[in-house]
């Protein structure tokens, strides 16, 4: 990806009593805040937390059922999200090349040709994931964790300035999730948005200076170390659970804001 | 001089009879347009949608019969908004009910084909009614050639033009709809298409073995390559191919001529079962590929 321009540090999303649900049964509650532009953000919490369901509605794929996400400085069309489980027929007769170089739609659309620089781009791009010497295989013949690998290299040549990723390194080794966790790094370091959901919390540890804790409502919010903490995650798993002293989250009174 | 055409099977009949010429003619125009979007039916995972969308068109058509007689720009036009409107209303029901795609194309395509055949019935003889479902390659006019080379280099100027729309559409939709507004046409102007082709393959091969032309040179194709551009350009060689052996062995042991191309088709998609470097014999022999970097 190319380093995006430097931009001013407020916020790139902004969360207004925001509810999300399916078939009017609410998934995430009252949600209020802000992500600043730039952010490297996990959100993590037990399943059924509401944080694919949050990913969603920020990529505009679910209409809220309550509130509103704006999106400050940056198009629907300009997020590159990668979904939990990839939506691709991998047993389309497509080469890894081709694969990747989808992700300049936005450049070259329909009709748009691949010139010499863009060409560049797409190599580099299928460099940076690792998995260059595979440009000509079929999408079909790669492992779970090569096709992971193209994947994030698509996101890569999306140079989005807004990247969701939902449960990333789900069925990936451990060398995968080192090589593609660089990689988010780096993109973080070029002044993208990152906002990933995961599930390892030694993983979010390590790679995460923010973090946002969900159990169908905000838990916490804020620097990794003090939002993970027993007593946070606790409350979360009771939550999730339907045991908590919010457990009656379903008639939405816990309007918290995010920090 | 019959001597001399003697010594070239393959090629005398060709040579001596202009229904045979025309009817090679039609058929390469039926391979250079209909095959590829067959080869885009198969890798959507449409080809028995393709088969119930070759159905429908026959009411169209049996209208444009019962008003203008086996005329061909009636039943053309007749077929066009009769595969187009179940089209339209199969999609429609599929997006706006709880009713699945499968199940709504199946259900519009079994109207339209028993209206279709009550319509003929009621105004035509079982011959009309042979034509229209079993078609008559050996008997194609200049206007029908025509058709069909008209409708074949539309189809390929629009496949194309939205080839790269197409391609994503077929192997990651759902990224189509998040980068581009561009999904819903590229899916009504590939059943656009589809219906265009079908129309062109009744008049050579009827509405019953039209899909045949699409789906057994794409099948077979796939089991030879993993990339789109070859795998187009093998299937529409195959659709070829086929046409032409089954035009041959109709004139030489005297069998009806559309049967005997689609069986030639399918011969061809056995044997590339059996010998494709895709199919399940010869994928077993081969080495382990997947880890060679």
């Amino acid at each position: 990806m190319r380093p995006l321009a430097p931009g001013p540090a407020g916020p790139i999303l902004r969360f207004e009593n925001l509810t999300l649900g399916y078939n009017r049964h609410p998934a995430v509650h009252h949600l209020r805040g802000e992500v600043a532009a730039g952010s490297l953000l996990a959100i993590v919490g037990p399943n059924g937390a509401g944080k694919s369901t949050l990913l969603k509605a920020i990529a505009g794929e679910l209409r809220p059922l309550q509130g509103r996400i704006e999106l400050i400085g940056v198009q629907r069309r300009q997020i590159a999200y990668l979904t939990q489980q990839a939506t691709l027929d991998n047993s389309f007769p497509i080469v890894v090349h081709d694969f990747v170089a989808m992700g300049l739609w936005r450049e070259i659309g329909a009709f748009g040709g691949l010139d010499r620089s863009r060409r560049r781009r797409i190599a580099e791009a299928i460099d940076g994931v690792g998995l260059n010497g595979l440009e000509a295989r079929p999408i079909g013949a790669l492992s779970g964790g090569q096709l992971q690998r193209a994947l994030f290299a698509r996101v890569m040549l999306q140079d989005a300035p807004l990247v969701l990723l939902d449960e990333p390194y789900g069925a990936i080794d451990a060398a995968s999730v080192r090589d593609l966790a660089a990689v988010v790094r780096h993109w973080h370091d070029e002044g993208r948005t990152v906002i990933v959901v995961l599930h390892d919390l030694s993983h979010v540890r390590q790679e995460y200076p923010e973090t946002m804790l969900l159990a169908r409502e905000l838990v916490a919010r804020g620097d990794t170390a003090s939002v993970l903490s027993e007593a946070n995650l606790l409350r979360a798993r009771h939550l999730a659970e339907g045991r908590g002293d919010d457990a009656h989250a379903a008639v939405c009174h816990s309007d918290q804001d995010v920090a | 001089m019959s001597e001399t055409l003697s010594a070239f099977p393959l090629l005398s009949p060709f040579i001596e009879f202009g229904f045979m010429r025309r009817a090679l003619a039609g058929c390469l125009a039926l391979s250079l347009g209909a095959t590829p979007v067959g080869v885009f039916l198969m890798l959507r995972r449409m080809s028995l949608a393709g088969d119930a969308m070759s159905h429908a068109i026959l009411p169209g058509a049996a209208i444009g019969y019962l008003i203008a007689g086996l005329s061909l720009p009636a039943m053309t036009l007749g077929g066009l908004v009769a595969g187009l409107a179940v089209a339209v209303l199969a999609g429609g029901v599929a997006r706006n009910t709880v009713i699945k795609e499968d199940t709504s194309l199946a259900t519009f395509y079994l109207l339209s084909l028993s209206a279709g055949v009550l319509i003929i019935s009621l105004r035509g003889s079982s011959v009309d009614l042979l034509h229209v479902l079993f078609g008559s390659v050996l008997a194609l006019d200049d206007a029908a050639l025509f058709l069909l080379a008209g409708f074949a280099s539309l189809s390929i100027v629009a496949l194309a033009l939205g080839l790269r729309l197409f391609v994503l559409e077929g192997c990651d939709p759902a990224f189509l709809a998040r980068i581009s507004r561009l999904g819903p046409v590229a899916h009504y102007g590939f059943m656009v298409l589809l219906v265009l082709n079908l129309v062109a393959g009744f008049h050579a091969l009827g509405t019953l073995m039209a899909v045949g032309i699409m789906i057994l040179p794409a099948a077979a194709a796939r089991l030879w390559v993993c990339d789109i551009g070859p795998l187009l350009v093998i299937a529409v060689g195959v659709a070829f191919a086929g046409s032409l052996a089954g035009l041959l062995l109709s004139y030489y042991i005297n069998l009806p001529a559309g049967p005997a191309i689609v069986l030639t088709l399918g011969a061809i998609y056995l044997l590339s079962l059996a010998i494709g470097p895709l199919g399940p014999l010869t994928s077993r022999w081969r080495s382990g590929w997947h880890f060679e970097r």
